[in-house]
């Protein structure tokens, strides 16, 4: 008994590695070593790293490095032990800092006084202890806010595509994102997994532009660091989050990009462990994970605070039936898909709205909430656009003079949308209210007979054919 | 301490543990895990080393730390407490874990399955000197405006009652009676346990001829499941497995739901807990919580107690059956339960099947849905039926059905309702594929069709789906060829199948009426659209304009039938048919009078 107390007490140190694959060590001769337990790692160079116990024997612990193990050697590399997991200070003074992936300052700011250290991994939220979102977010983005509308607690992300305009979104997202007539405190979480310090820099130039850096926090771990440090990333914003959201009460809004760079690196530690692959290589355990950073969403009873995540992701080759965006659709509460096609167009914010979802939109809609005609005026826009869009598939088929008056109108109608109802400017930030009265002005161009989506007495209240007789 | 040796760590990895010194441990077996005592069941005894899947985090557990038998395999209370009540997938209660522990789940938190505390009002149906054996009803408790906990005699004991107490309130911890067996005294009481791998026993399984109505016009008009049958509902993300589980939970005419959320989203289940309680029974108006017992591991809780959460859904179902009650079960989902074997499977290191899966795949899943079923119930009443549903959704990765989950549970379900991502994008929901689904119990359920809605059930239930498989054909050629290769008869088909699914197959899970649908309901609104059709076809015949018959009033009025309620359906359908009737007429009269050119 004694025996165990003392090695738990005492910061192990050793120099037995015995194999160093991929981004794993395996350090021999062992004893008391804890599972996840967090490594500190001397280089030759007399440099530190940073690792996490995956495996234990009782005489063997496989470790994986966040930094990397290149410039590491089985001979004169020495493991420590720390007897506890991976942690971050928490604390108040992150607002407003730019930390590294692993949380260690990078803006040559002052030390970050910890109130507290929070263990990356969290703990699961107990089902029974939170509160369903329905509180509307208005992110003043007509494809957003009128067709697929995102409430506090919520995870939507970003399903993209390389070149496409994601990260313009995205911060537009975080700019004009707002709960409509409540001054409660909001922070931005920012997690940069691997993405080019262009892009970086992008959101940082964008948060500060806005004069609202006190409210952001960044954690950066560029395509050049360390691509195990990636495991860790968005566990540091999420942690940082969670700190802000159910300590300190405010509405945090976490961004995470790239997540396809996070399961690459995901996939990089399984292969070095030599674990039989799932789809495409990927572990087969990518669900749970992903669901075990995706989860660390939501409002929860006792906390006034809200974590609403915005993940980015990339889909290789545009393939949404790919592991990452597929695993992702299933963990989270809809979709906002980045369309190559509309972008092409010149269409911007790109979003396809037919593919895109938000699942917890009815919720978040409606008297009170948004506007009583909401949910009709977004079902029948779908349904118009969607009708002009397999007009378009037909007429590449048969022409356009196979079709009819009405199936003309449609046609129009699916162009028109596109154009003005998402098609809206990178700074322009529009009310509700505007974003539901562009969708009638579209609809009017329809016969109203085929307005069936909406109620005849909505129709007499918000059409502008009887706006306009209101004397308005 | 426990009267076993204590066993030792020799390995970490995940949520699996090896400890050696463990001698005479069984398959199954509890054990606690390390100083913070965790819970885990052993998976594997080779020798004297034992594998362990651990229920909770083992982060920090270090080899070296003991492991302590229990010498009892995982088990279920069975008693008073669960109805209405939310448990994790190893049946701690969450309301109970968020009062001892905030609203985050820390580890090595535990707490009794039920209150030990409450008081229930227990009224014996036995009385001393009875001879009792297993299943027998010992006396009831309302637990529940909509349940009557029927107290059970364990199975597999059986004696003559020496004592019973009197009409009462009692607690758990109470005996009720005394039971004097071949192997001595045995108090009861109105609680007792049962492993959840261990199927609970049944006199035998009977045929089922009565369809579990869910209230879904797709499902009981088409694809009916029946009481104690099986069913899978595949699809996609986003394609409606969860709101079509919810719909199932909230309508289908079953006495007790059980729901597991296996290895899914946290805010579902919190959806279930908020909506439920405001949800009325349609058939005897009290809230749907009161017959609902939830149990959930979501997809971020410890992957073990995923793997559990089945077994112990389903042993809950199957003792609400042994009451005598129609049990309907949902999983949500079978998919996020297969990759918790396979996790675990890949930690043992086992040799993979397909996708990583491990062999035995098929074997578990097989064995979880022949728990399903319709029995007599064990007990001295020979003739006491009972039985346990069961719908499993399946999250098959990349949509594609090929994958091994879905194609083994499709190998041993007798209902499958396929999702559709195209429909689910066009907003079509329910957003089941009528093309490719099926149910193999149209057949026996055919009976009870005719002799409860109505004789021409099968009749038109064939006529519609032909309709449907012909617009499919059809819909192709226009896509070839443009819609001006059609002929007038050809469009009619066209247009009716529209009106099908537009008015009959789309039914809104959000709208506050047609959200459940009777089957009388289902019945009459589809033979109104084939009443449709059938005028429309001859009309069309005899020279009447396509479009002045879509135009008819009648038509639009059949398109707002479906938000009419159940209950007063019948009047609204007479109506509608003597619309029919006059408008027809009057196009054909109108047609005499000035013949077409
Ligand atoms: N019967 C229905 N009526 C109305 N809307 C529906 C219906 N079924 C599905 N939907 C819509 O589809 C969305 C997705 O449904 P659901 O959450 O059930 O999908 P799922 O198949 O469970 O997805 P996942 O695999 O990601 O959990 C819902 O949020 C809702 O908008
Ligand atoms: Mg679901």
């Amino acid at each position: 008994m004694s025996e165990e107390r003392d090695v738990s007490v005492v910061v192990r140190e050793y120099s037995t590695v015995n194999e160093i694959s991929g981004p794993l060590l395996f350090v021999q001769n062992v004893k008391g070593v804890g599972f996840g337990e967090l490594v500190r790692i001397r280089t030759p160079a007399g440099e530190e790293r940073r690792g996490q116990v995956l495996e234990v024997r009782s005489d063997l612990a496989v470790v994986q490095v966040f930094e990397g193990t290149s410039g590491l050697d089985v001979s004169s590399t020495s493991v420590r032990f720390m007897g506890e997991t991976v942690k971050l200070a928490v604390s108040s003074d992150l607002l407003g800092r730019i930390l590294d992936g692993s949380g260690n300052p990078i803006d040559g700011g002052p030390r970050i006084i910890p109130e507290d250290y929070s263990d990356v991994h969290g703990a699961p939220i107990n089902p029974y202890a939170r509160t369903y979102p329905r509180e509307f977010i208005q992110t003043g983005v007509s494809a957003i806010d009128g067709m697929n509308t995102l409430v506090r607690g919520q995870k939507l992300p970003l399903f993209s595509g390389a070149g496409l305009p994601h990260n313009r979104v995205a911060a537009q997202v975080a700019r004009q994102a707002r709960v409509k007539g409540t001054g409660e405190p909001f922070a931005t979480v920012f997690a940069a997994i691997g993405i080019t310090a262009d892009e970086a820099r992008f959101f940082r130039e964008d948060f500060e532009k806005q004069g609202a850096f006190e409210h952001v926090t960044m954690f950066i771990n560029l395509a050049d660091d360390p691509a195990i440090e990636r495991i860790l990333t968005p566990r540091m914003a999420l942690t940082a989050a969670e700190y802000f959201a159910f300590k300190l009460d405010m509405h945090v809004l976490v961004i995470l990009t790239d997540m396809t760079n996070y399961a690459e690196a995901l996939r990089e530690i399984s292969a070095a462990r030599e674990e039989v692959p799932g789809r495409r290589g990927y572990p087969g355990y990518l669900y749970t994970d992903l669901s075990t950073i995706y989860e660390r969403a939501g409002r929860v009873h006792n906390a006034k605070g809200s974590i609403t995540q915005m993940p980015i992701l990339t889909m290789p080759h545009d393939d949404i039936t790919h592991p990452i965006p597929n695993l992702t659709g299933y963990i989270t509460e809809g979709q906002l898909i980045v369309d190559r096609g509309l972008h092409r167009k010149g269409i911007y914010p790109p979003i396809d709205v037919s593919p895109s979802l938000s699942r917890l939109m009815r919720e978040g809609i409606g008297k009170e909430r948004t506007r009583q005609d909401h949910r009709e005026v977004s079902d029948q826009l779908y349904y118009a656009y969607a009708e002009g869009r397999a007009f378009r598939d037909l007429v590449a088929v048969v022409g356009e003079e196979a079709l009819s008056a009405r199936d003309k109108i449609y046609l129009k109608f699916s162009d028109d949308f596109e154009r003005r109802f998402i098609g809206q400017g990178e700074y322009e930030n529009r009310e509700i209210e505007k974003t539901l009265d562009l969708g009638w002005d579209l609809l009017a161009a329809l016969p109203e007979s085929e307005l069936k989506r909406v109620d005849p007495a909505t129709i007499k209240q918000f059409h502008p054919k009887y706006r306009a007789g209101t004397g308005k | 301490m426990s009267e076993f040796k204590p066993g030792r760590i020799e390995r970490v990895a995940g949520p699996v543990v090896v400890a050696s010194n463990m001698l005479g441990a069984r398959m199954y077996e509890l054990v606690k895990v390390a100083s913070t005592g965790l819970i885990g069941e052993i998976i594997r005894v080779e020798a004297d080393r034992a594998t362990i899947q651990v229920y909770e985090e083992t982060t920090g557990i270090k080899p070296g730390e003991i492991v302590e038998r229990t010498g009892s395999p995982l088990s279920v209370e069975l008693g008073p407490g669960l109805m209405n009540q939310f448990f994790d997938g190893t049946q701690r209660p969450l309301p109970v874990l968020l009062d001892k522990g905030g609203a985050f789940i820390r580890r090595g938190i535990s707490a009794a399955p039920l209150d030990r505390k409450k008081k229930w009002e227990f009224t014996p149906l036995v009385k001393k000197g009875d001879t009792v054996i297993g299943g027998d009803v010992l006396g009831e408790v309302p637990e529940t405006v909509l349940v009557k906990h029927r107290i059970l005699i364990p199975p597999n004991i059986s004696g003559t009652l020496k004592s019973v107490v009197s009409k009462g309130s009692y607690t758990l911890e109470d005996p009720v009676a005394e039971l004097e067996t071949n192997r001595g005294m045995v108090k009861l009481y109105m609680m007792h346990s049962w492993p959840v791998r261990v199927p609970r026993p049944a006199r035998e399984k009977v045929p089922s001829d009565t369809p579990l109505i869910t209230g879904q016009r797709i499902i009981d008009f088409f694809f009916p499941i029946s009481k104690g049958g099986t069913a899978a509902i595949p699809g996609d993300f986003g394609t409606g497995k969860t709101i079509t589980q919810h719909q199932l939970a909230k309508w289908a005419d079953a006495e007790v739901i059980v729901y597991v959320g296996c290895g899914e989203r946290g805010n579902e289940m919190t959806e279930v807990l908020e909506t439920f309680p405001e949800l009325k029974d349609p058939r005897s108006g009290q809230p749907l919580m009161e017959r609902t017992i939830l149990v959930a591991n979501t997809s971020n809780m410890p992957i073990a107690a995923r793997e559990a959460s089945m077994y112990t859904g389903v042993t809950l179902a199957e003792y609400f059956r042994d009451m005598g009650y129609n049990v309907a079960l949902m999983a949500d989902s079978t998919s996020r339960w297969a990759e918790a074997l396979r996790e675990v499977s890949g930690r043992l290191e086992e040799m993979p099947g397909e996708e990583g899966y491990p062999a035995y795949l098929a074997s578990r899943l097989a064995q979880i849905y022949e728990r399903a079923g319709r029995v007599k119930v064990i007990g001295s009443d020979s003739n006491k039926l009972g039985s346990v549903s069961i719908v499993g959704a399946v999250s098959p990765s990349g949509g594609d059905f090929s994958e091994p989950v879905t194609q083994n549970t499709l190998r041993i379900v007798k209902v499958f309702w396929a999702l559709s991502k195209p429909l689910a994008e066009r907003r079509h929901f329910p957003a089941i594929d009528w093309l490719s689904s099926y149910s193999l119990y149209l057949e026996s359920l055919e009976n009870w069709y005719r002799t409860h809605i109505g004789p021409e059930w099968s009749a038109l239930r064939k006529d519609a789906m032909a309709l449907l498989q012909r617009d499919e054909e059809l819909r192709e050629i226009v896509m070839l060829v443009g819609p001006d290769a059609l002929s007038e008869s050809q469009r009619v088909i066209l247009e009716a199948a529209r009106m099908i699914k537009e008015d009959f197959l789309i039914q809104s899970a959000l709208h506050p009426v047609d959200s459940y649908c009777s089957p009388e309901k289902t019945f009459r609104l589809m033979s109104l659209i084939m009443k449709f059709y059938e005028k429309m076809k001859a009309g069309v015949g005899k020279g009447v304009s396509l479009q002045r018959a879509l135009d008819l009033p009648v038509k639009e009025e059949i398109a707002r039938a479906k938000i009419h309620p159940s209950q007063a359906f019948e009047e609204l359908a007479k109506h509608i048919e003597t619309n029919m009737e006059q408008q027809f007429q009057s196009l054909s009269t109108e047609l005499l009078e000035k013949p077409a050119v």
